[in-house]
């Protein structure tokens, strides 16, 4: 009530400004001040809460690891650059970043393909089943993964051919067909929203539809790609649960597999700063690419929230 | 232009949906078979018990324990996280007033709060769990928490944090609000952006305070995305399995007061070998989230507002 009541004073005090501007002079600025004081002081809270436990991952990844546990606060005396090559040798943090490139990389790419493939056609054609088969593509996303993995696991153990637990390739088909139902339904109804002109152009100067697709339509794509891409990208590169299940074999971890297997069975004898950096190692690709792409990363993810 | 169609429809379409059969749809289907045999995977002789699973789950004081713990956090943590969303976006977007010829304005910084805040939406839930875990560290040396607070002379408050059984739950659920905030500042900032300026040109010149804008203005506008980000972060506190695994005490302890049904299912399966009854976890798991997002979509629905 005192707000208003100071509001309703205020606006009485200069009845001949109150129509014309709304700046700081018409007696808001008493009420934007204090507020300004208490939004700020909470706002700068979160932002310390959120932004020194990861600087304190970067600034002990320079620490040794009697520096990280009797001083968890303390600025690195020393850089203690040998902590990034014990993660990266030592912990194999290498060759777990190896196997999430191999992974991520064939899988963003073959989800892009076969996404944006399958899309265009969903979008741009009419035929007897294009609307269920659509629907079944999009009806993925409400499946939790927990219910999936059991079977999965048994789909790719028993797999025609060979077993495709542990391998590149199982995984990376795996992160393909869990990415489609989302990329399928962005993309069909971004190629909805593309002229239908250009294409036809092309149609008559003789291209065919694949050659249309590929030279003309994903071209004209591109800003739904790089959106749907980094989506993707951040998604695969951050996957637990998958690997956990259909990679059980120690030298085809990925990071993420990695870490929590050196955080699980860390000892408090044990090299801290190795931890720390390899946390690092597995941080910053994702920290380039949010940092260059920031506001593709930001709505490509919150489209996702809204599907 | 009907030139080869359906041999390009099939041929762009053929290699996605084998992949998404194969990987997704067929999981799902056996998903219900599985659940009604008493497969322990090792062996291919599968008996099937029809619903003996799911009347040893009813059973099951372990389940129904891990179920308790997700409710909690189902009824905690979206409250929690959305309002401070809120809270921040409206602040960031509408809260500042001090500049002149806008009439509404975020604070001084809000690019880059929003940078800093979406922080933990991109890193891996590996990495999260732990940090955290070295946060909640009970040494009141080492633990990073610990040592603040005895800094501060806060002593009294010092805890064992994620040891202490009474605890624990709302140690891993103050986790799951942190690293998602910034996503729904983020998502609510894109949403008031699309509320149009005049709106809230003429509630000021009807001098409503920042108190009245925000509850009769924003949030009846934002009502349809405050709703899909309920269920989205209910169905992320039905999961909370990463964390569970990676920060507590033996894998949902102490003494199972962190046990969570996705953990349950994982060991029950991967640990016990009892696929079967695993697999009902998951089905069981399957109704309880849609029922909760139904629940949700129904309750929550409201009269559209058009502006």
């Amino acid at each position: 009530m005192t707000t208003e009541e100071i509001e309703t004073v205020a606006k009485l005090d200069t009845p001949a400004t109150v129509p014309a501007k709304l700046g700081p002079t018409n007696g808001r600025s008493s009420e934007g001040s204090v507020l300004n004081v208490f939004s700020h002081g909470i706002l700068i809270v979160w932002a310390l809460m959120v932004g020194v436990p990861l600087l304190w991952v970067l600034w002990s990844a320079f620490k040794d690891s009697n520096g990280i546990l009797t001083d968890p606060w303390g600025l690195p005396t020393v850089l203690h650059w040998e902590n990034w090559s014990n993660a990266w040798n030592d912990a194999n943090m290498g060759q777990y970043f190896i196997n999430t490139v191999i992974v991520v990389g064939g899988s963003v790419i073959g989800t892009m393909v076969l996404g944006s493939m399958a899309a265009y056609v969903l979008a741009r054609f009419t035929f007897p089943g294009n609307r269920f088969i659509y629907y079944l593509f999009v009806a993925g996303m409400s499946f939790p993964v927990f219910m999936l993995v059991i079977p999965l696991f048994f789909v790719l153990r028993d797999f025609p051919g060979s077993s495709l637990l542990a391998t590149y390739h199982g995984l990376i088909l795996v992160y393909i067909a869990y990415s489609l139902p989302f990329t399928v339904f962005f993309m069909t109804a971004f190629f909805r929203t593309l002229p239908t002109t250009v294409a036809e152009a092309a149609m008559i100067d003789g291209a065919s539809h694949t050659r249309t697709f590929f030279q003309v339509m994903l071209p004209m794509a591109k800003p739904g790609l790089i959106s749907i891409g980094i989506f993707n990208f951040l998604g695969q590169w951050n996957q637990y649960l998958l690997p956990m299940v259909l990679n059980q074999q120690e030298d085809k971890y990925v990071l993420t597999q990695g870490l929590a297997m050196i955080a699980l069975q860390q000892g408090y004898e044990n090299d801290w700063g190795a931890l720390m950096a390899g946390m690092m190692i597995a941080m910053l690709p994702v920290l380039v690419v949010y940092t260059i792409f920031q506001r593709q990363v930001q709505s490509g993810l919150t489209a996702g929230a809204l599907k | 232009m009907q030139h080869g169609k359906y041999r390009f429809i099939v041929g762009f379409l053929a290699l996605p949906l084998i992949i998404y059969a194969i990987f997704v749809i067929s999981p799902f289907v056996q998903a219900f078979q599985i659940s009604m045999t008493d497969w322990s995977g090792l062996v291919g002789t599968a008996q099937f018990v029809g619903l003996d699973n799911f009347e040893k789950l009813w059973d099951s004081d372990d389940f129904w324990n891990a179920l308790r713990h997700n409710i909690y956090m189902l009824a905690l943590v979206p409250v929690v996280t959305l309002g401070l969303g809120l809270f921040f976006a409206f602040m960031l977007n509408v809260g500042g007033r001090r500049r002149k010829n806008e009439v509404v304005t975020g604070v001084a910084g809000s690019k880059l709060y929003k940078f800093v805040f979406f922080f933990p939406q991109v890193i891996s839930i590996t990495i999260i769990a732990v940090i955290w875990f070295n946060i909640y560290n009970p040494d009141p040396q080492d633990g990073m928490l610990n040592s603040l607070l005895g800094a501060v002379g806060l002593d009294s408050l010092q805890n064992s944090w994620l040891g202490e059984k009474s605890l624990a739950l709302w140690c891993i659920s103050a986790v799951m609000v942190w690293g998602h905030v910034g996503f729904y500042v983020v998502l609510f900032s894109a949403a008031m952006a699309s509320i149009p300026r005049d709106i809230y040109e003429a509630a000021l010149l009807d001098g409503a305070n920042r108190f009245h804008t925000f509850f009769k203005i924003t949030l009846p506008l934002l009502w349809d995305t405050v709703q899909t980000g309920w269920v989205y972060m209910g169905i992320i506190a039905l999961d909370a399995f990463a964390l569970v695994q990676i920060m507590s005490v033996n894998m949902g302890g102490p003494d199972g007061a962190t046990d969570v049904m996705p953990l349950r299912l994982y060991l029950t399966a991967f640990r016990d070998s009892q696929f079967g009854y695993a697999s009902a976890m998951g089905i069981a798991m399957l109704i309880v989230t849609m029922t909760f997002a139904v629940l949700t979509m129904r309750f929550a629905r409201r009269e559209r507002i058009e502006y």
